[in-house]
């Protein structure tokens, strides 16, 4: 949100550079200029940045990205193409990127199309040529800003109305999109795991358990992981009723993670989690999801001092010390400090020791801040999905 | 879970001298490891029979055991230290295999040793080939096909399932010694006998070709909670085929979608996991077809590598100091990463830059190697880069090298050449397969053609071929002249001198030419640079000041900057000013600073000797309260790791890239100087650009070093001094070359001027020779003048080691060279102090280095060389300022000179320190190690060209026992029975006398060849003649191949007689048969079988000697 001295900022950062045909309008009025790939056009969101060193595609369609530009810090991005299957939702996610290095032609056995024209025909807006680093370590230290990124293949841009647009836009902060990225209708999840050479296996529909999970902007790999373990999964849209929920029978319900801020979200979401666990009906929440069971068990969530963003994260498993190396994309947490007596604390960072998992005490719910799905990132925690289907078995 | 407390004492086991597959890398690691055990409170006992290490120096462990890396000799040590575990896995395949051998002959056992890091039976199941495979086959990953062979008749029923080509590869060697590919049955036999040869358990495995698939390393740590993370993913831009220590990597993987990444990440701690390595580093290797991502798992490594060297300067985490926690019982989550000081050592490091790694090879050093490369590593050493995109990387990487390259220079031999001859050079792997590919773009080809024929990734190809592109825009247009364009350049990695070559200022006349031609002809280029006039590097430089592009400095801190990280590790990069002003991280202190300039990649000459003298001066100058900086490209270092200087720059060392360094630093506090002394030629070369920039030099003044190098300047100094030189002459062409040498008389010793490890020199007895030499030596060293010296046959050859503060000169040590005047110093073997010279001619050497070190203005080290000859001392050469032997004369005195001489060179007296004793109750003999055996069909034989690439020390308190463990820690075993072959040239007789009798009445056989046999029977020495090989079989050599012989004493007079010689030589380095070249090292060979018969090998640690 612009604040009173910045709402006069006029563009800075010097003259347009030539042949600069994309830029980044800060909300405080800093140019920053490159070269526009993608989509053409514009788009308003949060300035954010990921420190995976794969998985650009996957992350481009995080729905946990919606409303944001990421920035990738790995300077090469786009060296594998784009292909069919690295799709984590069909929703819109991130509106652009912002990457160091000019895209290449790809290569790799996979790739069907060039990151550029896949990221045009999704209609998201690339920027190259940028400091990524500078850019990151601004984030850093001043937290992340709002922003227009803008693409014009000869390189006019009105940056006045551009500023002003970054400036009026109101931020995450408040901001529910967990119900902007949610699927409108309920879905019976048919995709199983993927593997090299055979891609993805469809789900086997038998006397399975059934999970229903909530779809607050959920990655698709979280249900592929479901059905690996041995579940069959309905998805459901964020602000399904929980008479809706209990129609379908669930053996569990599973909480997904999800974009904005986990206090508009919390609103509706809370009340249908706190009626579920009053159910006794088992419960596994990731990162938003986990925030939502940590809200409805009584705990709070706090905004991070510094977000955790990249798929190298060391957490520590405190039942038997055991570390895990995940993937990692939030800016809130439940607050370990004031845990209420209705929580155990599961899970720790061993980066800055904020909470990463919680289990409900004599309930069958626990959650964790973290993406046991990957996708991008390493597979250490696929047990997670194994013990909530383990659960419903009993 | 916390540390051990069940053991108080730990032995680590080094890895003994330099040699291909086994460098300084292991220095580093054992030097971490060290300390992280000493931190613990742990004893850390030590055995390293390289002196050159740091690890060595005596206040590193608590005993250091510079002694033999054997089994026996290892035994001894537990015998009298008692340790209660040993760590294995920091001194590579050495460690690994001694450590195996003292388990499997229960050593380890009686004196109830414990294994840490890796136990015995995952060393074997990694190492054993057979096992590995099964142990893969369990947990459900694809090895290649293959099988295990003990005789050639069992590798070819194992071809029957591989087919061919197909790899080779001995078990328990290091660096793939003695393996390769084959692609007919001749080629598989000889590659299977000597894959059988070299194993030290007869066995190779002989596997499916997987030639043309990508290849993969992954770094993992483990710990004893099982937990494990991936440190560093290593793309090879080479394809399979090329041995990973020879191939062109660049790190992380770059062309792997995640979810292929993510199965070789699970592949990888699998492994691990199945082999059973419970704590500490490992590397795991992949292939990967590029057709359908199929993966198969080629090895692993039980322990730290030269990969995990790479990968810890590669992404800031210390992987041998964390691997060292973990062998004592620590878990990742216990420990912090000390580099960033942000993260948690579990914290898998993530870059946000491009490291690229080019080995550095010496093949021009041994005549007759074929430039080839293959599964057996033959590199020497390696430079790492780092940018912020692949370009950028490989060409910083590229001018690294040090090998006369400014980025992707032209290949005159290809210029202009047929498609087939450009197709024939892209298909051979050698060296500089990687501007040949260049070069092919140039000439035309497709980033398609190129990887049909080389199987690079078109990912890699096409990057190269945007850079030849730009070359040839430059070529066309000349430079830009805005600060945009010429950013968008430096971006891509171009050095200034690199623009300056591709610049030729009238745009007009290079356009007029058209671009074909423009870029066809870099000939033609040349001469256009004539016509229009050159740009010069400077001018570049110049052009990039005034518009404003300068690089700026990014720190590695293994978060992509998503923390603050505190240790000042850094690179440069030409970033875009996305905020105003391109974003530097440098942030120089106000302290008072000193600059020290490293010795780049390791090659014949330099090697880790002078890095040793560079981490000894970041530690004396911290000690005196400066701030050190340290710029190295070299990832193999002590010197390139996070706590030996307070920062450093990991760059490559070009006039260029050293000055903008400089300018940053002088931005803030104040830069007390540059130490250009101690790392070798590398930074010497940058003295002058230094000057001229006005920065500082400290010590010795580059004027002085340059006289001692000018030979006129240097002439008129002797004379000033009364000095005496061997005749010498200076000739520029044939025909002064044969007047200077008839007016000194031959022998003489060519030499063209400014070597390095005696490049390019040798003895040349005949007009004949002469001739030869000036038709094919000196072309290699372009136009310098070429240097004609007397040569003083059979003298002794000296190195005297002196400190000099500008008006006190402390003389170190004095060593006496073994083999005789004209071997290149650093392949003789030598004593110190001298073994057999008069005190009075070592008073005359001790008093003419004193006059030359008042004389040359020396401030800091200074090291002459003298030849006696006859009583009478001539100086051959000094060098004031750090040499090769400055290592082994401060282990030998227990003397920190180089510490001394770093902060004489910052000011202080010589007064200010301890005086150094002299008389030592002990003998040190240095003796070198050679790579032989890595080049078949190279004549092993000693020269005034150096071609060895480690040494070892022997220490004892006689001189007969210190070479004896000198030969045995340079892995010469001297039998102690057996038959002896002697033959020797007439001016040897005399001193061979002696040394036959002895050998016979120690039980020895003597056989000789006519002159020598004649000789010996009538000085009444049994002997049986054998004939020479031009004399009919059966013949020596015959006789030698068949295992009858047990030693060899063969010197030689002349060309041919030399010539004729050569098949004993590779017979006997087939064989493994020791042998002498030189008289004066068969007595000492003599005298050192006869102390082994006398008594047991005793050990002390250099602390009891010092004591």
């Amino acid at each position: 949100m612009a604040d009173a001295a910045s709402s006069h900022a006029q563009p800075s950062a010097g003259q347009q550079p030539k042949g600069a045909t994309g830029v980044l309008v800060l909300a405080d009025g800093t140019l920053v200029w490159g070269k526009g790939f993608g989509a053409v056009g514009e788009a308003v969101g949060e300035v954010c940045f990921n420190t995976a060193m794969t998985g650009y595609q996957e992350v481009m369609t995080d729905p946990s990205y919606a409303g944001q530009i990421v920035t990738f810090t790995f300077p090469h991005i786009g060296n594998v193409g784009c292909n069919d299957e690295d799709l984590e939702s069909k929703v819109d996610g991130a509106v652009g990127c912002v990457v160091r290095e000019d895209v290449t032609v790809p290569s790799n056995f996979r790739s069907r199309e060039e990151f550029t024209r896949w990221l045009a025909a999704k209609g998201k807006i690339g920027l190259a040529g940028i400091d990524t680093r500078a850019l990151t370590r601004r984030i850093r230290l001043s937290g992340a800003p709002n922003a227009v990124i803008a693409h014009h293949p000869e390189g006019r841009f009105d940056l006045p109305a551009l500023l002003k647009r970054a400036q009026a836009w109101p931020g995450l902060e408040g901001m529910d999109l967990a119900r902007v990225v949610s699927r409108e209708k309920q879905e019976g999840w048919e995709g199983g795991v993927w593997t090299l050479g055979q891609g993805y296996a469809r789900s086997p529909r038998d006397a399975r358990p059934h999970v229903v999970a909530i779809d607050y902007g959920a990655k698709d790999n979280i249900f592929r992981n479901l059905v690996k373990a041995g579940a069959q999964v309905t998805v459901v849209p964020a602000q399904t009723p929980l008479e809706t929920i209990l129609a379908l029978e669930p053996a569990g319900v599973f909480l997904s993670n999800g974009p904005g801020d986990p206090a508009a979200t919390g609103a509706y979401a809370v009340p249908t989690i706190k009626a579920l666990l009053d159910r006794d009906v088992p419960v596994f929440g990731i990162c938003l999801g986990h925030q939502m069971l940590g809200l409805a068990a009584g705990a709070t969530t706090i905004k991070m001092q510094q977000g955790h963003r990249g798929a190298n994260h060391p957490v520590k498993r405190l039942a038997d010390g055991v570390v895990e190396i995940t993937s990692m994309n939030h800016g809130f947490a439940v607050d370990n400090s004031a845990l209420p007596d209705t929580l155990e604390e599961t899970h720790v960072s061993l980066f800055d020791g904020s909470n990463c998992g919680i289990a409900v005490k004599g309930k069958r719910a626990f959650g964790v801040q973290y993406h046991p799905e990957a996708s991008p990132g390493p597979m250490d925690s696929f047990y997670l999905f194994e013990k909530f289907v383990g659960m419903l078995q009993r | 879970m916390p540390k051990r407390t069940d053991i108080s004492s730990i032995l680590v086991i080094g890895a003994g001298p330099i040699i291909i597959g086994q460098a300084c890398e292991f220095d580093y690691s054992g030097t971490q490891a060290i300390k992280a055990l000493k931190e613990e409170g742990y004893r850390v006992i030590l055995v390293n029979s390289n002196p050159a290490t740091i690890m060595t120096d005596p206040e590193f462990a608590d005993a250091t055991y510079v002694e033999p890396i054997t089994p026996e000799v290892v035994a001894k040590i537990i015998e009298k230290e008692r340790p209660d575990a040993v760590l294995p896995t920091m001194g590579g395949q050495t460690a690994l295999n001694t450590a195996l051998a003292l388990f499997n002959d229960g050593t380890l056992e009686k004196f109830g040793v414990t294994m840490i890091g890796a136990d015995a039976d995952a060393i074997d199941k990694a190492e054993d080939r057979q096992r590995f495979r099964e142990a893969m086959d369990k947990i459900g990953l694809e090895s290649a096909r293959s099988g295990v062979a003990h005789t050639v008749e069992e590798a070819y029923k194992v071809l029957e399932r591989t087919g061919l080509p197909s790899i080779i590869r001995p078990s328990f060697t290091l660096g793939g010694t003695g393996g390769g590919v084959a692609y007919n049955k001749a080629e598989f036999e000889a590659i299977v006998k000597s894959g059988l040869e070299a194993s030290p358990t007869t066995e190779v495995l002989i596997e499916e070709s997987l030639l043309g698939w990508k290849e993969y390393e992954m770094e993992v740590v483990r710990d004893r909670n099982d937990n494990a993370i991936i440190i560093c993913s290593i793309e090879n831009v080479d394809p399979m085929g090329v041995h990973t220590g020879d191939s062109i990597t660049v790190a992380p993987a770059l062309t792997l979608t995640d979810k292929e990444y993510q199965i070789m990440r699970s592949a990888s701690i699998a492994v691990l996991r199945e082999i059973g390595v419970e704590t500490g580093g490992s590397n795991v290797q992949f292939a990967v077809n590029p057709k359908d991502g199929r993966l198969i798992v080629i090895e692993m490594n039980p322990r730290v590598s030269r990969s995990s060297a790479l990968a810890s300067k590669a992404t800031g985490f210390p992987i041998a100091r964390v691997a060292a926690k973990l062998a004592v019982g620590y878990t990742l989550d216990e420990l912090t990463n000390e580099i960033t000081g942000a993260t948690p050592a579990s914290f898998e490091p993530t870059i946000d830059y491009v490291v690229t790694k080019i080995p550095r090879f010496a093949f021009e050093k041994f005549k007759g190697a074929q430039p080839l490369l293959s599964t057996a590593m033959k590199s020497v050493g390696e430079v790492m880069a780092i940018g912020r995109n692949i370009k950028e990387s490989m060409q910083k990487a590229l001018r690294g090298l040090e090998t006369g390259l400014d980025g992707f220079n032209r290949v005159l031999e290809l210029e202009g050449a047929s498609r087939d001859e450009i197709t024939a050079a892209l298909a051979k792997q050698t060296p500089d397969r990687l501007l040949n590919v260049a070069q092919a773009f140039r000439e035309g080809f497709t980033v398609e053609d190129v990887h049909a024929i080389t199987h690079f990734d078109p990912w890699f190809l096409r990057h190269i071929h945007e850079i030849i592109a730009e070359e040839a825009n430059i070529l066309e247009n000349g430079l830009p002249l805005d600060a945009e364009g010429l950013r968008r350049l430096k971006a891509m990695g171009f050095s200034d001198r690199r623009l300056a070559t591709l610049a030729v200022r009238s745009v007009h006349v290079a356009g007029g030419l058209g671009e074909t031609q423009a870029r066809r002809s870099g000939l033609l280029h040349d001469a256009l640079k004539g016509l229009a006039g050159a740009t010069s590097e400077a001018e570049v430089r110049e052009l990039r000041e005034k518009l404003g592009v300068r690089p700026v400095f990014k720190r590695i801190d293994s978060c992509a900057a998503e923390f603050e990280a505190v240790t000042p590790y850094m690179y440069s990069t030409y970033e875009a000013p996305s905020f105003g002003e391109a974003e530097c991280e440098a942030r120089p202190s106000d302290r008072t600073k000193v600059v020290i300039l490293g010795g780049g990649p390791n090659r014949i000459g330099q090697g880790i000797e002078f890095d040793y003298c560079c981490v000894h001066a970041c530690f004396a100058l911290e000690e005196a309260g400066y701030e050190t900086i340290m710029v190295n490209c070299n990832p193999e270092t002590v010197s390139t790791d996070y706590d030996t200087s307070d920062r450093l720059y990991f760059e490559p060392l070009t006039a260029e890239d050293v000055l903008e360094i400089l300018r940053v630093e002088q931005s803030n506090g104040t830069l007390l100087g540059v130490i250009v002394q101690f790392g070798g030629q590398t930074p010497l070369k940058l003295a002058q650009a230094l000057e001229d920039a006005g920065i500082p030099i400290l010590g010795t003044s580059p004027d002085a070093i340059d006289l001692a190098e000018d030979r006129e300047r240097f002439a008129a100094l002797v004379e000033k001094l009364g000095l005496k030189q061997p005749l010498n002459g200076i000739a520029r062409s044939r025909d002064e070359a044969v007047a200077v040498a008839s007016r000194i008389g031959y022998p003489v010793l060519m030499r063209p001027s400014y070597v390095l490890g005696g490049r390019a020199m040798e003895i040349v007895d005949s007009q004949q020779q002469l001739d030869d030499y000036i038709t094919t030596a000196v072309q290699v060293s372009g136009d310098s003048p070429v240097l004609i010296d007397q040569y003083l046959r059979d003298a002794i050859e000296c190195d005297v080691d002196a400190l000099c503060d500008g008006e006190r000169v402390v003389i170190a040590g004095v060593m006496q060279h073994i083999e005789e005047a004209g071997i290149h110093s650093g392949d003789s073997a030598c004593t110190l102090p001298p073994y057999s010279l008069p005190a009075e001619v070592v008073r005359e050497m001790e008093r003419q280095a004193e006059a030359l070190a008042l004389a040359l203005g020396v401030k800091g080290l200074m090291n002459v060389q003298f030849a006696v000859k006859d009583g009478v001392v001539y100086l051959i050469e000094v060098n004031p300022r750090a040499s090769r032997t400055v290592p082994f004369v401060a282990k030998a005195i227990g003397q920190p000179i180089a510490k001394i001489a770093a902060r004489v060179m910052a000011g202080e007296p010589l007064t200010n320190f301890p005086p150094i004793k002299r008389d030592l109750p002990y003998m040190a003999v240095k003796e070198a190690v050679f790579p032989f055996a890595r080049f078949p069909g190279v004549d092993p034989v000693l020269s005034p060209e150096m071609k060895s690439t480690g040494e070892v020390m022997g220490l004892d308190l006689d001189f007969a026992t210190a070479f004896a463990k000198a030969q045995l820690g340079a892995g010469v075993r001297l039998p102690d029975s057996g038959l002896v072959f002697v033959s020797v040239k007439d001016t040897d007789k005399p001193a061979i006398l002696p040394a036959a009798r002895k050998l016979v009445a120690l039980g020895f056989t003597l056989v000789a060849t006519g002159g020598t046999e004649r000789y010996l029977a009538e000085a009444g020495v049994p002997v049986q003649r054998i004939n020479k090989v031009a004399e009919g079989r059966p013949h020596i050599v015959d006789r030698i191949v068949d295992g009858d012989v047990a030693l060899i004493f063969n010197t030689t007079e002349g060309w041919q007689s030399l010539k004729d010689s050569q098949s004993i030589r590779m017979a006997a380095l087939g064989g493994r048969v020791p042998y002498f070249t030189t008289a004066a090292g068969s007595v000492a060979a003599v005298e050192a079988i006869g102390s082994l018969r006398g008594a047991q090998l005793e050990v002390r640690s250099l602390q009891s000697y010092y004591a």
